[in-house]
């Protein structure tokens, strides 16, 4: 029995249990999903979306839960602080009430775990959900064995002050976590969503994720996904976005954990005037791979968008970034502008960066630019002149070369979060904690 | 305090320093003057550490101790400062936490009780305030987007902040108006003290309106050529830097004024 197939087992044995069992119509699409899973199997290099990252391994890979679970409660006071906002935590991939904490919420909005939503609003999250052709084939996983996620829906016109954040921590029974989360935002509407993915342990899990964004005429929403999981394991992620006119999108994946991380991030402009901003900054070392396979549809007119990532490469690690903008024929005006910076602080990490640009339209700004580099050595001289010495240099610079990537965060809390995930991965973050 | 012997480097297999002998006692204002090319930058290079030059033969002494075995960081905290021709851009890091980290390093290693963040704002304030820097410089990235004329001021701050036993200052008159000049010069000259040396690195005599000298040597062609007081300097605006023959070769005697080859 291949690997493929202990999924489908897996799927069989547990879709019974699995939450909205019972509707007819969540229950034809898991199938269908695990169907398209079950054919296709994991990509492979001969994939065209997956060419720097094969998951053939996966066939051979086993997975297993950790003997000890991460200490949830803690983790997520370390994380919360005295943050009030909404927090919905789930663990092992299923929503855990006693330490959510959802807060109080403005009329009409709607924020429970998925499984809740699909008993009180089926119809709307039918509407949200989602299709089995919808990604490649670990989407398709995803779709089929998604035991649970968040669920926000924001009337028109209504703006959420505080970040909802989405905890997602792994547990010792198991072995994989699948999580889908729908966020709809009605026109006007304003939001912050934040994704921590905590992991600990020595054990190889999986996390499957999906996070569908409809985002309506000029709302505002702004996603941050946190990815720390352990460094074992196998993060696989899709972040899919539509946007009506005028919306404003803003995505923000930072890759901090994992062995292999692998974000598909989507935006399509279904309305004019539309602008997005991704941005990206990822971490790796030792032999972790970070792929984000990124795409922004420009398919109505004078839309913007701005896309920056940035990698730090250590070790032989190997982060791999694509960036597709299609531009629409009759997308006119359009404005598109792509950086990807790599920084690679040692010699055998690599960094691949590839743009790929399809444009249609005549009347379009569009400017892409990567960059591949190791540190500066002007600017590693000038500090050392000033009395610090190599390694406070190095570190510093560093930092300095990710910080652009946490400026582009508005948030202030937010931002400190960030940069306190990043300084507890770098090498000796604390001497430039006063930064924070 | 500083001594130069027969110093000779190269870069990429090219002699650029063939020979130099300069000799700084503490206290005093030593001016290198030169064309385009001479070596200046990089005897402020070579000085400061900077790798990418590679020191074929001679010494440099510094207190009794070799200069040249010791890193690049070991001689900033020794009290030795570079004001760089061209200051570079940090993006990310605060102008603030980076004069704090390098004020702070050169006081561990002078045994002095680092400032907290209290002692250095007061501190930084006041010394701003000396340069002609607005608050708002703290704030921003080092040295980003900044002018020509706000970059050399930084420069200015960093040599009060680290207060050097000797700080070489190269072309730090480049680029400048002769408002923002007088700025940076009245910023040099209130460091200038018994203890303290201070090398002059300049193609034009202007600066040296501002920051008199008590010496002044010629470089070419990776020697210096001729030593003297103020007055070289003069000479030398008036008569250019053509009496220096293309061999380097020196002449007995600068021609007469027109005379240049």
């Amino acid at each position: 029995m291949s690997a493929v197939d202990t999924w489908v087992s897996a799927f069989h044995a547990r879709s019974a249990q699995q939450p909205g069992a019972a509707l007819p119509w969540l229950a034809d699409l898991r199938r269908q999903a695990i169907y398209r899973f079950a054919d296709e199997g994991w990509p492979t290099r001969r994939h065209p979306r997956w060419q720097h990252t094969s998951l053939a391994f996966m066939d051979q890979q086993d997975f297993a839960a950790n003997a000890v679970a991460p200490d949830a409660a803690a983790a997520l006071a370390r994380l919360r602080g005295d943050d009030a906002g909404h927090w919905l935590v789930f663990v092992g991939g299923r929503f855990n009430a006693e330490l959510s904490d959802i807060g109080a919420l403005p009329a009409g909005v709607q924020l429970t775990s998925l499984a809740d939503a699909l008993d009180q609003h089926p119809e709307a999250v039918q509407a949200a959900f989602g299709s089995a052709t919808d990604g490649d084939s670990p989407a398709a996983l995803n779709l089929a064995l998604a035991t649970d996620g968040a669920w926000l829906r924001l009337p028109r016109g209504v703006a959420l002050e505080a970040p909802v954040h989405l905890v997602f921590i792994t547990n010792a029974t198991d072995a994989s976590q699948h999580l889908r989360n729908l966020i709809v935002a009605e026109a006007n509407s304003e939001a912050t969503i934040v994704e921590h993915y905590l992991g600990e342990g020595e054990a190889t899990t999986l996390t499957t994720a999906a996070t569908r964004l409809q985002v309506d005429a000029d709302a505002r929403i702004t996603h941050l996904k946190l990815q720390q999981e352990a460094e074992p394991a196998i993060h696989l992620a899709s972040i899919n976005a539509t946007q009506a006119r005028g919306a404003h999108f803003a995505s923000h994946s930072l890759s901090f954990g994992a062995r292999l991380a692998r974000n598909d991030i989507h935006t399509r402009f279904d309305g004019e005037g539309c602008d997005t901003l991704l941005n990206g900054l990822y971490h790796l070392d030792g032999r972790r791979h970070v792929d984000h396979h990124t795409s922004i549809n420009h398919a109505q007119p004078r839309g913007n968008s701005r896309e920056f990532y940035r990698g730090l490469l250590d070790g032989n690690s190997r982060g791999v970034f694509t960036g597709r903008i299609i531009v629409a024929k009759d997308a006119q005006r359009s404005d598109a502008m792509q950086r990807c910076d790599n920084l690679l602080l040692s010699r055998a990490a690599e960094a691949d960066a590839r743009p790929e640009l399809e444009i249609y339209a005549d009347d379009v700004k569009c400017a892409h630019g990567a960059t591949v580099g190791q540190m500066d050595e002007d600017s590693l001289f000038y500090l050392q002149t000033r009395g610090l010495d190599d390694a406070h240099a190095r570190r510093l610079l560093t930092y300095a070369f990710a910080a652009e990537a946490l400026d582009r965060i508005a948030l202030l809390p937010l931002r400190k979060q960030a940069r306190a995930a990043l300084m507890a991965r770098l090498p000796g973050g604390e001497l430039l904690e006063e930064l924070l | 305090m500083l001594d130069i012997k027969n110093l000779k480097a190269s870069v990429e297999g090219k002699d650029i320093l063939k020979g130099l002998d300069l000799q700084v006692k503490a206290g005093e204002v030593h001016a290198i003057m030169g064309p385009n090319g001479s070596g200046k930058s990089t005897l402020s290079q070579v000085l400061a550490g900077r790798d990418t030059f590679q020191v074929d033969g001679g010494s440099v002494t510094w207190d009794g101790q070799d200069l040249l075995a010791m890193p690049i960081e070991e001689r900033a905290r020794a009290g030795l400062f570079l004001a760089f021709q061209y200051p570079v851009e940090i993006p990310g890091v605060s102008n603030a936490y980076f004069l704090k980290a390098a004020v702070n390093a050169i006081r561990k290693h002078r045994g002095l009780p680092e400032f907290d963040a209290m002692d250095f704002l007061t501190r930084v304030k006041a010394e701003m305030k000396a340069v002609g820097m607005k608050e708002e410089f703290l704030y921003r990235a080092v040295n980003e987007g900044f002018s020509g004329g706000e970059k050399k001021r930084n420069e200015v701050l960093q040599m009060a902040l680290l207060e050097p036993r000797l700080a070489i200052l190269d072309e730090t008159d480049s680029g400048l108006d002769i408002d923002a000049l007088k700025v940076v010069a009245d910023g040099v000259n209130r460091l200038r003290s018994p203890d303290r040396a201070l090398i002059v690195i300049t193609h034009y005599q202007r600066l040296l309106d501002y920051i008199v000298p008590d010496h002044v040597h010629v470089l070419s062609q990776g020697r210096i050529v001729r030593s003297g007081g103020r007055e070289l300097a003069l000479e030398l605006e008036e008569k250019g830097y053509g009496w220096i023959g293309d061999a380097g070769e020196i002449h007995a005697a600068p021609p007469a004024a027109g005379g240049a080859q």
